[in-house]
């Protein structure tokens, strides 16, 4: 009798497959935090999308709704502050409160109509305010500075505390997307969570339990926008400027992206997206124009043969015949 | 006593009446069936009783207190919960999850319980898994409780969804068609689980097509036909009705030709 001297069996792998996108992410983080240079700007990026997609995944990855205008609201958070604090010298903290009010009103004054009614008139509608936000950003130069846009935003900081080295702030960073993760996972694991992914799964069946279906998918829409809104303010203070082009619909189609390549409804799925996606344009730059393509070709990919995305990649190893 | 009366309710699609003037008392305690060949209103009127259709006509009332009109939602939270003629589980959660939802109307937090998780919240979350593994007990289904509810037979799922239904601890539950698609031994085990349901003290009203399940276990049956009430009485007596054999068979000239 020979004995399998492989230590690693289909089922310890499957034991272990939840944890690699987290391990994953957060290796390629300490290696970026070590090596310095431009892969800390790539990370920090990625760890910015990290805290959009998760929201967006709370969204449509819990409560299953379609949005294309989440970019509205990381404009008003990242817009909001950067005029605040490098026109009139208010503290980014005071910059966060305001933008995230002006998102959540946004926010409120869209989804509470819409929610309302079954069918497609949300992601309309979330489409038309991308669209007016940008908008108003190009038009509105007196304050917005039009297509120039706005320079000499503050770094993060509190008082006479401001972040300045890259390494920190991929650092600080790092500490907000555990923050919004974890928030995440508690808000799945709850009665509140539970009623989100009853609406995804059967509205009518929802109803009939007792969940109202219309207030949870706003409180899930205004949570979205939330993190949106923290997204987009991180942003502007991590970069310094705005203008915009780094709200405009591009954002949402990067963001649908990284949920999808990472799995949508999973609780890793954002964050590995945002940081395999943000890694991508770098392996493919060499092959220039044909980069869409490639890009393309490898999520149509993706989505054949691991349609749940990267983080239930664990699901493809076979079960062994003992379990 | 009465639980649920329908007075004149009324339901037309264009110039469809599908539910034409129905007066129906379900009394508390027992199995109440509403039978009728296809077509005959009896799922629109299901609607219309559970808040997914607004009757154009008429009252309902519900525990003394009128519901007509109520969204489905607040009808649940008055003690009437439903069942779907198809099957409406949320298929990518575990059978033992589908049932914590139904705990929803039990159970209270929204989102800063969720981020907070206080004491009353673990509580809270470790009497729903209780609940709900012993509902899973209740309709047979304790060993498939971590697999998806997708993974469960046909069968399984019916069952599931009532205890689904179970967990919001109704007064008055709604059954559309339970026993569509079971074979004889799983009717079977539906009808017995209905009467444990009704011995907990929970009223049932369904509708079905298979006569075994509606004379085994329905202690008064109505039968629609043209969306119109045309008999009602003890299971026996309405078999032996000849309007109601009219209604199934066609008339004696129709069977005739």
């Amino acid at each position: 009798m020979t004995t399998s001297r492989s230590s690693i069996s289909p089922d310890r792998l499957r034991a272990v497959a939840p944890a690699l996108p987290w391990a994953i992410a957060l290796a390629v983080l300490a290696y970026a935090f070590i090596a310095g240079g431009y892969l800390v700007t790539v990370m920090s990026f990625a760890l910015i999308y990290a805290i959009f997609v998760t929201g967006l995944n709370l969204f449509m990855g819990y409560a299953g709704q379609v949005t294309f205008g989440h970019n509205a609201f990381a404009a008003l958070g990242g817009y909001g502050s950067a005029v605040l604090t490098s026109t009139y010298g208010f503290p980014p903290l005071g910059g966060f409160v305001a933008g995230m009010a002006l998102a959540l009103c946004l926010a409120l004054l869209v989804g509470y109509p819409t929610l309302r009614l079954k069918g497609h008139y949300l992601a309309m509608a979330t489409l038309a305010i991308g669209l007016i936000v940008y908008e108003i950003a190009v038009q509105w130069q007196a304050v917005t500075g039009g297509y120039m846009g706005l320079s000499g935003i503050p770094p993060l900081g509190i008082g006479r505390f401001e972040i300045v080295s890259d390494r920190w702030q991929l650092a600080v960073l790092a500490v907000i997307v555990a923050l919004s993760i974890w928030s995440a996972m508690r808000l799945r694991a709850s009665r509140f969570g539970r009623a989100l992914v009853a609406i995804a799964g059967s509205e009518d069946a929802a109803r009939a339990l007792g969940i109202d279906v219309a207030h949870y998918k706003l409180m899930a829409f205004l949570i979205s926008a939330a993190y949106a809104a923290t997204a987009g303010w991180l942003f502007v203070h991590v970069v310094g400027f705005v203008s915009p082009e780094v709200f405009g619909l591009h954002m949402v189609v990067l963001a649908f992206t990284m949920l999808y390549v990472g799995g949508i409804g999973t609780a890793a799925g954002p964050l590995i997206g945002a940081v395999i996606i943000s890694l991508l344009p770098e392996t493919f730059r060499a092959l220039k124009d044909y980069q869409d393509l490639a890009y393309g070709a490898g999520l149509i990919l993706l989505l054949i043969y691991a349609p749940k995305g990267l983080a239930a990649l664990g699901d493809l190893i076979p079960r062994s015949k003992r379990s | 006593m009465t639980l649920l009366a329908l007075e004149h309710v009324t339901r037309r699609f264009g110039g469809l009446v599908a539910v034409d003037a129905v007066d129906l008392n379900v009394a508390q305690g027992g199995v109440t069936a509403i039978i009728g060949p296809n077509g005959a209103g009896k799922t629109t009127l299901f609607h219309v009783i559970s808040g997914f259709q607004t009757p154009d006509q008429g009252r309902i009332i519900f525990a003394g207190e009128d519901i007509t009109g109520s969204p489905p939602e607040k009808i649940a939270a008055h003690g009437l919960v439903r069942t779907f003629q198809l099957v409406q589980l949320f298929r990518d959660l575990s059978a033992v999850e589908n049932v914590k939802v139904g705990c929803h109307l039990q159970t209270r937090g929204g989102v800063v319980t969720a981020l907070v998780r206080p004491r009353s919240a673990r509580r809270s979350e470790a009497e729903v898994e209780a609940t709900a593994r012993e509902l899973l007990v209740f309709v047979g289904l304790e060993a498939h409780g971590d697999l998806p509810a997708s993974a469960l037979t046909y069968g399984q799922q019916r069952l599931l969804e009532i205890a689904r239904a179970l967990a919001a601890k109704p007064k008055l539950l709604l059954l559309d068609e339970p026993a569509a698609g079971l074979n004889a031994q799983e009717s079977r085990l539906l009808s017995a689980t209905i009467r444990r349901i009704v011995e907990q003290g929970t009223t049932v009203l369904l509708i079905e097509h298979d006569m075994n399940l509606v004379m085994s276990t329905a202690d008064a049956v109505a039968v629609l036909d043209f969306g119109r009430k045309i008999a009602e009485g003890a299971p026996a007596s309405v078999r032996e009705n000849p309007a109601v054999i009219a209604a199934y068979l066609g008339t004696t000239e129709a069977a005739r030709a």
